[in-house]
Protein backbone atom coordinates (compact mmCIF):
# COMPACT_ATOMS: atom_id res chain seq x y z
CA UNK A 1 0.00 0.00 0.00
CA UNK A 2 1.57 3.78 -0.79
CA UNK A 3 0.77 5.71 1.98
CA UNK A 4 2.00 8.96 0.60
CA UNK A 5 1.77 9.10 -3.37
CA UNK A 6 1.80 13.17 -3.59
CA UNK A 7 4.23 15.72 -2.20
CA UNK A 8 4.71 15.89 1.37
CA UNK A 9 2.95 19.14 2.66
CA UNK A 10 4.38 19.86 6.29
CA UNK A 11 2.20 22.75 6.90
CA UNK A 12 0.32 21.62 10.21
CA UNK A 13 -3.44 22.72 8.41
CA UNK A 14 -2.81 22.06 4.67
CA UNK A 15 -3.13 18.94 2.35
CA UNK A 16 -1.02 16.41 4.08
CA UNK A 17 -3.12 17.29 7.65
CA UNK A 18 -6.16 16.68 5.91
CA UNK A 19 -5.09 13.66 4.63
CA UNK A 20 -3.94 12.29 7.99
CA UNK A 21 -7.38 12.76 9.31
CA UNK A 22 -9.05 11.64 6.78
CA UNK A 23 -6.94 8.55 6.14
CA UNK A 24 -7.06 7.52 10.43
CA UNK A 25 -3.33 8.30 10.62
CA UNK A 26 -4.06 11.65 12.97
CA UNK A 27 -4.40 10.17 16.92
CA UNK A 28 -4.17 6.57 15.43
CA UNK A 29 -4.15 3.65 17.70
CA UNK A 30 -0.06 2.74 18.16
CA UNK A 31 1.27 -0.71 18.65
CA UNK A 32 2.74 -1.43 21.58
CA UNK A 33 5.27 -4.36 22.81
CA UNK A 34 3.43 -6.24 25.75
CA UNK A 35 4.79 -5.39 29.14
CA UNK A 36 3.15 -6.94 31.93
CA UNK A 37 1.37 -4.72 34.04
CA UNK A 38 3.36 -5.28 37.48
CA UNK A 39 6.57 -4.36 35.28
CA UNK A 40 5.52 -1.50 34.06
CA UNK A 41 4.19 -0.31 37.27
CA UNK A 42 7.54 -0.35 38.77
CA UNK A 43 9.15 1.10 35.49
CA UNK A 44 6.51 3.98 35.66
CA UNK A 45 7.57 4.57 39.29
CA UNK A 46 8.66 8.49 40.05
CA UNK A 47 11.78 9.29 42.45
CA UNK A 48 13.45 12.63 42.92
CA UNK A 49 16.80 11.52 43.36
CA UNK A 50 18.06 10.86 40.52
CA UNK A 51 16.96 14.16 38.86
CA UNK A 52 17.81 16.05 42.37
CA UNK A 53 21.25 14.29 41.95
CA UNK A 54 22.06 15.07 38.25
CA UNK A 55 20.62 18.54 38.52
CA UNK A 56 23.09 19.46 41.41
CA UNK A 57 26.39 17.99 39.03
CA UNK A 58 24.48 20.18 35.88
CA UNK A 59 23.99 23.23 37.55
CA UNK A 60 27.27 23.28 39.13
CA UNK A 61 28.86 22.35 35.68
CA UNK A 62 27.55 25.31 34.40
CA UNK A 63 28.22 27.65 36.89
CA UNK A 64 31.92 26.52 37.04
CA UNK A 65 32.19 26.74 33.62
CA UNK A 66 30.99 29.82 33.76
CA UNK A 67 33.19 31.27 36.50
CA UNK A 68 35.66 29.85 34.31
CA UNK A 69 34.93 31.66 30.82
CA UNK A 70 34.62 35.17 33.33
CA UNK A 71 37.96 34.67 34.86
CA UNK A 72 40.15 33.49 31.85
CA UNK A 73 37.92 35.89 29.33
CA UNK A 74 41.20 37.16 26.97
CA UNK A 75 43.27 34.05 26.91
CA UNK A 76 43.16 30.83 24.70
CA UNK A 77 42.31 29.02 28.38
CA UNK A 78 38.75 30.13 27.91
CA UNK A 79 38.03 27.83 25.02
CA UNK A 80 37.53 24.79 26.65
CA UNK A 81 35.09 26.04 29.26
CA UNK A 82 33.28 27.72 26.33
CA UNK A 83 32.87 24.06 24.84
CA UNK A 84 31.68 22.93 28.37
CA UNK A 85 29.08 25.81 29.04
CA UNK A 86 27.82 25.90 25.92
CA UNK A 87 27.25 22.29 25.46
CA UNK A 88 25.98 21.89 29.23
CA UNK A 89 23.63 25.21 28.11
CA UNK A 90 22.72 24.87 24.80
CA UNK A 91 22.68 20.90 24.43
CA UNK A 92 21.83 19.29 27.66
CA UNK A 93 19.02 21.58 28.04
CA UNK A 94 17.07 19.97 25.15
CA UNK A 95 16.82 16.92 27.23
CA UNK A 96 16.47 18.65 30.95
CA UNK A 97 13.29 20.51 28.85
CA UNK A 98 12.02 17.35 27.54
CA UNK A 99 12.14 14.94 30.13
CA UNK A 100 10.79 17.72 32.41
CA UNK A 101 8.23 18.80 30.24
CA UNK A 102 6.82 15.15 30.27
CA UNK A 103 6.75 15.43 33.92
CA UNK A 104 8.75 11.98 34.59
CA UNK A 105 12.17 13.46 35.43
CA UNK A 106 11.06 14.50 39.35
CA UNK A 107 8.33 13.09 40.93
CA UNK A 108 7.38 16.16 43.01
CA UNK A 109 5.75 18.71 40.53
CA UNK A 110 7.20 21.96 41.12
CA UNK A 111 10.50 20.38 40.81
CA UNK A 112 9.58 19.49 37.16
CA UNK A 113 8.18 22.95 36.13
CA UNK A 114 11.34 24.62 38.03
CA UNK A 115 13.81 22.76 35.64
CA UNK A 116 11.29 22.72 32.32
CA UNK A 117 11.14 25.80 32.51
CA UNK A 118 14.77 27.01 33.00
CA UNK A 119 15.64 24.72 29.99
CA UNK A 120 13.24 26.49 28.08
CA UNK A 121 14.41 29.52 28.52
CA UNK A 122 18.19 28.04 27.38
CA UNK A 123 16.60 26.67 24.72
CA UNK A 124 15.07 30.20 23.15
CA UNK A 125 11.81 27.92 23.53
CA UNK A 126 8.45 29.22 24.41
CA UNK A 127 7.47 26.98 27.22
CA UNK A 128 3.34 26.82 26.82
CA UNK A 129 3.96 26.53 22.90
CA UNK A 130 6.89 23.76 23.27
CA UNK A 131 5.03 21.96 25.67
CA UNK A 132 1.63 21.19 23.26
CA UNK A 133 3.99 21.24 20.17
CA UNK A 134 5.90 17.58 22.25
CA UNK A 135 1.77 16.14 23.06
CA UNK A 136 1.59 16.73 19.25
CA UNK A 137 4.81 14.78 18.41
CA UNK A 138 4.08 12.12 20.53
CA UNK A 139 0.52 11.37 19.50
CA UNK A 140 1.68 11.68 15.93
CA UNK A 141 5.05 11.03 15.47
CA UNK A 142 6.29 12.05 12.06
CA UNK A 143 3.02 11.87 10.77
CA UNK A 144 3.34 14.70 8.08
CA UNK A 145 0.59 17.53 8.59
CA UNK A 146 0.55 16.75 12.23
CA UNK A 147 3.60 16.45 14.24
CA UNK A 148 5.09 20.13 14.27
CA UNK A 149 8.82 18.79 15.65
CA UNK A 150 9.89 16.80 12.07
CA UNK A 151 13.58 17.90 12.09
CA UNK A 152 14.58 16.78 8.54
CA UNK A 153 11.84 16.88 5.52
CA UNK A 154 11.65 14.86 2.59
CA UNK A 155 13.12 15.80 0.58
CA UNK A 156 15.88 16.21 3.02
CA UNK A 157 17.70 19.63 2.59
CA UNK A 158 20.89 18.45 3.64
CA UNK A 159 22.42 22.34 4.01
CA UNK A 160 19.87 22.67 6.47
CA UNK A 161 20.41 19.70 8.26
CA UNK A 162 24.25 20.75 8.12
CA UNK A 163 23.95 24.09 9.20
CA UNK A 164 21.75 22.64 12.68
CA UNK A 165 25.06 22.13 14.07
CA UNK A 166 25.79 25.30 14.25
CA UNK A 167 22.60 26.34 15.75
CA UNK A 168 22.32 29.48 13.23
CA UNK A 169 19.38 28.31 12.05
CA UNK A 170 17.58 27.53 14.89
CA UNK A 171 18.69 30.86 16.59
CA UNK A 172 17.05 32.27 13.22
CA UNK A 173 14.06 30.71 13.90
CA UNK A 174 13.96 30.63 17.64
CA UNK A 175 15.01 34.54 18.60
CA UNK A 176 12.51 35.74 15.93
CA UNK A 177 10.07 33.45 16.80
CA UNK A 178 9.28 34.41 20.75
CA UNK A 179 9.58 38.23 19.61
CA UNK A 180 7.07 37.94 17.41
CA UNK A 181 4.71 35.73 20.24
CA UNK A 182 5.84 38.19 22.73
CA UNK A 183 4.03 40.83 20.26
CA UNK A 184 1.18 38.82 20.80
CA UNK A 185 1.23 37.07 16.84
CA UNK A 186 0.68 33.24 17.26
CA UNK A 187 0.97 31.43 13.65
CA UNK A 188 -1.82 29.17 12.52
CA UNK A 189 0.68 26.16 12.81
CA UNK A 190 1.08 27.52 16.56
CA UNK A 191 -2.79 28.04 16.76
CA UNK A 192 -3.66 24.42 15.64
CA UNK A 193 -1.99 22.87 18.26
CA UNK A 194 -1.83 25.11 20.91
CA UNK A 195 -5.78 25.11 22.48
CA UNK A 196 -6.99 28.65 22.82
CA UNK A 197 -7.16 28.67 26.57
CA UNK A 198 -3.28 28.57 26.91
CA UNK A 199 -2.58 30.74 23.92
CA UNK A 200 -2.53 33.64 26.19
CA UNK A 201 0.18 31.94 28.52
CA UNK A 202 2.64 31.77 25.20
CA UNK A 203 2.50 35.62 24.88
CA UNK A 204 3.19 36.16 28.69
CA UNK A 205 6.38 33.10 28.45
CA UNK A 206 7.78 35.09 25.05
CA UNK A 207 7.56 38.44 26.70
CA UNK A 208 9.40 37.01 30.12
CA UNK A 209 12.14 35.45 27.81
CA UNK A 210 12.39 38.63 25.37
CA UNK A 211 12.65 41.01 28.57
CA UNK A 212 15.60 39.04 29.94
CA UNK A 213 17.50 39.15 26.83
CA UNK A 214 16.77 43.10 26.86
CA UNK A 215 18.21 43.12 30.11
CA UNK A 216 21.21 40.99 28.83
CA UNK A 217 21.80 42.81 25.94
CA UNK A 218 21.55 46.34 28.71
CA UNK A 219 24.25 45.03 30.61
CA UNK A 220 26.61 43.98 28.24
CA UNK A 221 26.34 47.90 26.57
CA UNK A 222 26.62 49.16 29.82
CA UNK A 223 29.65 46.68 30.66
CA UNK A 224 31.45 47.03 27.30
CA UNK A 225 31.55 43.40 27.27
CA UNK A 226 30.58 40.71 25.28
CA UNK A 227 30.70 38.51 28.30
CA UNK A 228 26.82 38.69 29.13
CA UNK A 229 25.76 37.76 26.16
CA UNK A 230 28.45 34.83 25.74
CA UNK A 231 26.83 33.50 29.17
CA UNK A 232 22.99 33.79 28.34
CA UNK A 233 21.65 33.50 24.62
CA UNK A 234 25.13 33.11 22.29
CA UNK A 235 25.68 29.49 23.81
CA UNK A 236 22.88 28.70 21.89
CA UNK A 237 24.81 29.04 18.43
CA UNK A 238 27.73 27.62 19.77
CA UNK A 239 26.73 24.76 22.12
CA UNK A 240 24.04 23.28 20.28
CA UNK A 241 26.26 20.56 18.52
CA UNK A 242 25.88 18.12 20.57
CA UNK A 243 22.02 18.42 21.10
CA UNK A 244 21.93 17.90 16.76
CA UNK A 245 24.38 15.07 16.72
CA UNK A 246 21.85 13.06 19.46
CA UNK A 247 18.63 14.24 18.08
CA UNK A 248 18.52 14.02 14.84
CA UNK A 249 19.29 10.35 15.36
CA UNK A 250 16.01 10.08 16.98
CA UNK A 251 13.86 9.37 13.50
CA UNK A 252 16.20 10.85 10.91
CA UNK A 253 16.01 8.49 7.52
CA UNK A 254 13.21 6.34 8.99
CA UNK A 255 9.85 5.72 8.07
CA UNK A 256 6.72 8.47 8.09
CA UNK A 257 3.39 8.11 8.14
CA UNK A 258 3.25 5.14 10.04
CA UNK A 259 1.34 3.94 13.87
CA UNK A 260 4.62 2.04 15.24
CA UNK A 261 7.22 3.21 16.70
CA UNK A 262 9.98 0.56 15.47
CA UNK A 263 9.48 2.05 12.32
CA UNK A 264 9.69 5.85 13.00
CA UNK A 265 11.99 6.12 15.58
CA UNK A 266 15.63 4.94 16.50
CA UNK A 267 17.46 3.55 19.49
CA UNK A 268 21.06 3.95 19.52
CA UNK A 269 23.88 3.24 22.01
CA UNK A 270 26.03 5.93 23.52
CA UNK A 271 28.85 7.07 25.52
CA UNK A 272 28.47 7.55 29.34
CA UNK A 273 29.40 11.34 28.89
CA UNK A 274 26.56 11.80 25.95
CA UNK A 275 23.97 9.68 28.00
CA UNK A 276 24.66 12.61 30.63
CA UNK A 277 24.10 15.10 28.53
CA UNK A 278 20.66 13.20 26.31
CA UNK A 279 19.29 12.02 30.03
CA UNK A 280 19.27 8.49 28.10
CA UNK A 281 16.81 9.27 25.54
CA UNK A 282 19.11 7.30 22.90
CA UNK A 283 16.81 4.84 24.21
CA UNK A 284 14.24 6.71 22.13
CA UNK A 285 12.09 3.81 20.66
CA UNK A 286 11.17 3.09 24.26
CA UNK A 287 10.87 6.53 25.41
CA UNK A 288 8.06 6.92 22.49
CA UNK A 289 6.74 3.23 22.97
CA UNK A 290 5.99 3.89 26.50
CA UNK A 291 6.60 8.08 27.45
CA UNK A 292 5.47 7.27 31.39
CA UNK A 293 9.03 5.75 32.07
CA UNK A 294 11.49 7.88 33.51
CA UNK A 295 15.22 8.38 32.03
CA UNK A 296 16.96 6.75 34.29
CA UNK A 297 14.31 3.37 34.18
CA UNK A 298 15.02 3.63 30.67
CA UNK A 299 17.82 1.20 30.56
CA UNK A 300 15.99 -1.45 32.40
CA UNK A 301 12.73 -0.71 29.68
CA UNK A 302 15.33 -1.25 27.02
CA UNK A 303 16.36 -4.74 28.64
CA UNK A 304 12.85 -5.55 29.04
CA UNK A 305 11.55 -5.12 25.26
CA UNK A 306 14.95 -5.19 23.01
CA UNK A 307 13.15 -8.83 22.10
CA UNK A 308 10.47 -7.00 20.16
CA UNK A 309 13.10 -3.93 18.80
CA UNK A 310 14.85 -3.83 16.47
CA UNK A 311 18.79 -4.32 16.96
CA UNK A 312 20.19 -0.69 18.02
CA UNK A 313 22.33 1.13 16.32
CA UNK A 314 26.19 0.11 18.28
CA UNK A 315 27.27 4.12 18.10
CA UNK A 316 26.26 7.29 17.09
CA UNK A 317 28.79 7.26 14.03
CA UNK A 318 27.41 3.97 12.96
CA UNK A 319 23.91 5.42 13.13
CA UNK A 320 25.08 8.21 10.37
CA UNK A 321 27.07 5.97 8.61
CA UNK A 322 23.75 3.78 8.15
CA UNK A 323 21.47 7.33 7.06
CA UNK A 324 23.63 9.31 5.00
CA UNK A 325 23.14 6.74 2.20
CA UNK A 326 19.54 6.89 3.22
CA UNK A 327 18.69 10.70 2.74
CA UNK A 328 21.07 10.89 -0.57
CA UNK A 329 18.27 8.20 -2.26
CA UNK A 330 15.71 10.42 -1.09
CA UNK A 331 16.74 13.52 -2.64
CA UNK A 332 16.09 11.53 -5.84
CA UNK A 333 13.06 9.24 -4.47
CA UNK A 334 11.49 11.05 -1.17
CA UNK A 335 9.58 7.83 -0.44
CA UNK A 336 12.27 5.70 -0.04
CA UNK A 337 13.36 4.99 3.70
CA UNK A 338 15.54 2.72 6.06
CA UNK A 339 13.09 0.00 6.80
CA UNK A 340 15.09 -1.59 10.27
CA UNK A 341 14.54 -5.09 10.46
CA UNK A 342 13.09 -6.77 13.35
CA UNK A 343 14.76 -10.02 15.23
CA UNK A 344 12.87 -12.88 15.15
CA UNK A 345 11.62 -12.84 18.62
CA UNK A 346 9.91 -9.39 17.27
CA UNK A 347 5.73 -9.12 16.78
CA UNK A 348 5.88 -8.46 12.89
CA UNK A 349 4.70 -4.94 11.67
CA UNK A 350 1.54 -4.52 10.72
CA UNK A 351 0.83 -4.15 7.39
CA UNK A 352 -1.98 -1.38 7.38
CA UNK A 353 -0.14 2.06 6.75
CA UNK A 354 3.19 0.66 6.84
CA UNK A 355 4.07 -0.92 3.38
CA UNK A 356 5.27 1.79 1.26
CA UNK A 357 6.30 0.31 -2.57
CA UNK A 358 9.74 1.96 -3.00
CA UNK A 359 10.35 0.09 -6.15
CA UNK A 360 11.19 3.28 -7.99
CA UNK A 361 13.39 3.82 -5.67
CA UNK A 362 15.80 0.85 -6.91
CA UNK A 363 16.28 2.54 -10.44
CA UNK B 1 -32.51 6.12 39.24
CA UNK B 2 -29.69 5.29 40.37
CA UNK B 3 -27.71 2.43 38.41
CA UNK B 4 -25.09 0.82 40.61
CA UNK B 5 -23.34 -2.24 38.83
CA UNK B 6 -20.35 -4.52 39.62
CA UNK B 7 -16.97 -3.06 38.35
CA UNK B 8 -14.79 -5.72 40.01
CA UNK B 9 -14.01 -7.22 43.05
CA UNK B 10 -11.96 -5.45 45.87
CA UNK B 11 -8.74 -8.00 45.45
CA UNK B 12 -8.76 -6.82 41.45
CA UNK B 13 -7.20 -4.03 42.15
CA UNK B 14 -3.65 -3.34 43.66
CA UNK B 15 -3.36 -0.56 46.24
CA UNK B 16 -1.96 2.78 44.69
CA UNK B 17 -3.50 1.16 41.03
CA UNK B 18 -6.20 1.33 38.84
CA UNK B 19 -8.14 -0.95 35.85
CA UNK B 20 -10.34 -0.85 33.51
CA UNK B 21 -14.26 -1.25 33.26
CA UNK B 22 -16.00 -1.78 29.87
CA UNK B 23 -19.42 -1.73 30.33
CA UNK B 24 -22.88 -1.14 27.91
CA UNK B 25 -20.16 0.75 25.52
CA UNK B 26 -18.41 2.81 28.19
CA UNK B 27 -15.35 2.34 29.80
CA UNK B 28 -14.32 3.68 33.27
CA UNK B 29 -11.46 3.38 35.23
CA UNK B 30 -11.76 2.11 38.90
CA UNK B 31 -8.89 2.98 41.27
CA UNK B 32 -7.96 2.04 44.60
CA UNK B 33 -6.11 4.71 46.90
CA UNK B 34 -2.77 3.70 48.90
CA UNK B 35 -5.46 3.95 51.92
CA UNK B 36 -7.67 1.69 50.48
CA UNK B 37 -10.34 4.03 49.27
CA UNK B 38 -11.83 3.15 46.14
CA UNK B 39 -12.95 5.73 43.20
CA UNK B 40 -14.38 6.00 39.52
CA UNK B 41 -14.21 8.13 36.75
CA UNK B 42 -14.44 8.26 33.03
CA UNK B 43 -11.67 5.34 31.18
CA UNK B 44 -10.43 7.64 28.78
CA UNK B 45 -8.09 10.62 28.83
CA UNK B 46 -10.03 14.05 27.71
CA UNK B 47 -6.75 15.15 26.12
CA UNK B 48 -7.24 12.16 23.76
CA UNK B 49 -7.86 9.08 23.53
CA UNK B 50 -5.32 6.97 25.71
CA UNK B 51 -6.94 4.46 28.62
CA UNK B 52 -5.76 5.84 31.87
CA UNK B 53 -6.17 2.24 33.15
CA UNK B 54 -2.36 2.38 31.54
CA UNK B 55 -1.19 5.16 33.30
CA UNK B 56 0.20 5.27 37.06
CA UNK B 57 -1.33 6.35 40.33
CA UNK B 58 0.15 8.49 42.52
CA UNK B 59 -1.00 9.77 46.07
CA UNK B 60 -4.23 11.23 44.31
CA UNK B 61 -3.41 11.63 40.71
CA UNK B 62 -3.75 9.57 37.59
CA UNK B 63 -1.11 10.37 35.00
CA UNK B 64 -2.28 9.66 31.31
CA UNK B 65 0.31 6.78 29.78
CA UNK B 66 0.28 9.14 26.33
CA UNK B 67 1.15 12.39 27.05
CA UNK B 68 1.42 12.63 30.72
CA UNK B 69 -1.59 14.85 31.56
CA UNK B 70 -2.83 14.54 35.25
CA UNK B 71 -6.12 14.17 37.32
CA UNK B 72 -7.13 13.99 40.70
CA UNK B 73 -8.84 10.42 40.64
CA UNK B 74 -10.75 11.82 43.22
CA UNK B 75 -12.29 15.04 42.13
CA UNK B 76 -11.75 14.66 38.27
CA UNK B 77 -9.67 17.95 38.44
CA UNK B 78 -7.04 18.77 35.58
CA UNK B 79 -3.60 19.19 36.77
CA UNK B 80 -2.72 21.11 33.72
CA UNK B 81 -1.71 21.22 30.66
CA UNK B 82 -1.83 18.73 28.19
CA UNK B 83 -4.98 18.04 30.23
CA UNK B 84 -7.89 21.01 30.50
CA UNK B 85 -10.72 19.42 31.01
CA UNK B 86 -11.92 17.42 33.81
CA UNK B 87 -12.47 13.85 34.59
CA UNK B 88 -16.01 12.72 35.47
CA UNK B 89 -16.13 11.01 38.20
CA UNK B 90 -18.19 8.26 39.60
CA UNK B 91 -19.73 7.30 43.14
CA UNK B 92 -18.55 4.25 44.11
CA UNK B 93 -19.48 1.71 46.93
CA UNK B 94 -18.68 -1.76 48.58
CA UNK B 95 -20.71 -4.36 48.64
CA UNK B 96 -19.62 -7.83 50.28
CA UNK B 97 -16.46 -7.64 48.70
CA UNK B 98 -17.08 -5.91 45.57
CA UNK B 99 -16.50 -2.60 43.73
CA UNK B 100 -20.05 -0.70 42.68
CA UNK B 101 -19.80 2.45 40.81
CA UNK B 102 -23.29 4.07 39.60
CA UNK B 103 -22.88 5.26 36.05
CA UNK B 104 -26.55 6.32 35.66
Amino acid sequence: MTTMARKRDYSLVGESTRLAIETGLASAEWYHTDVPRKAMKELMQRSDEPAIRDTIIWLAAILGSAAGIVWFWGTWWVVPFLLVYGVLYGSSSDSRWHECGHGTAFRTRWMNDFVYHIASFMLMRNPVQWRWSHARHHTDTIIVGRDAEIAVMRPPDLLRAGLAFTGILDFRYSLPTLVRQAFGKLSDDEKSYIPEMEQGKAVVSARWHIAIYVVTIALAIALRSWIPLVLIGLPRLYGTWHMVTTGLLQHIGLADNVVDHRLNTRTVYMNPVSRFIYWNMNYHVEHHMFPMVPYHALPRLHELIKHDLPEPNPSMWHAYHEVWPVLLRQLKYEDFYLKRELPPTARPYRGQFHEVDMSAAAE
Amino acid sequence: MADWVEACAVDDVEEEDVIRFDHGGRSFAIYRSADDEFFATDGFCTHEKAHLADGLVMDDIIECPKHNGRFSYKTGQAKGAPVCVNLKTYPVRIEAGKVMIEIG
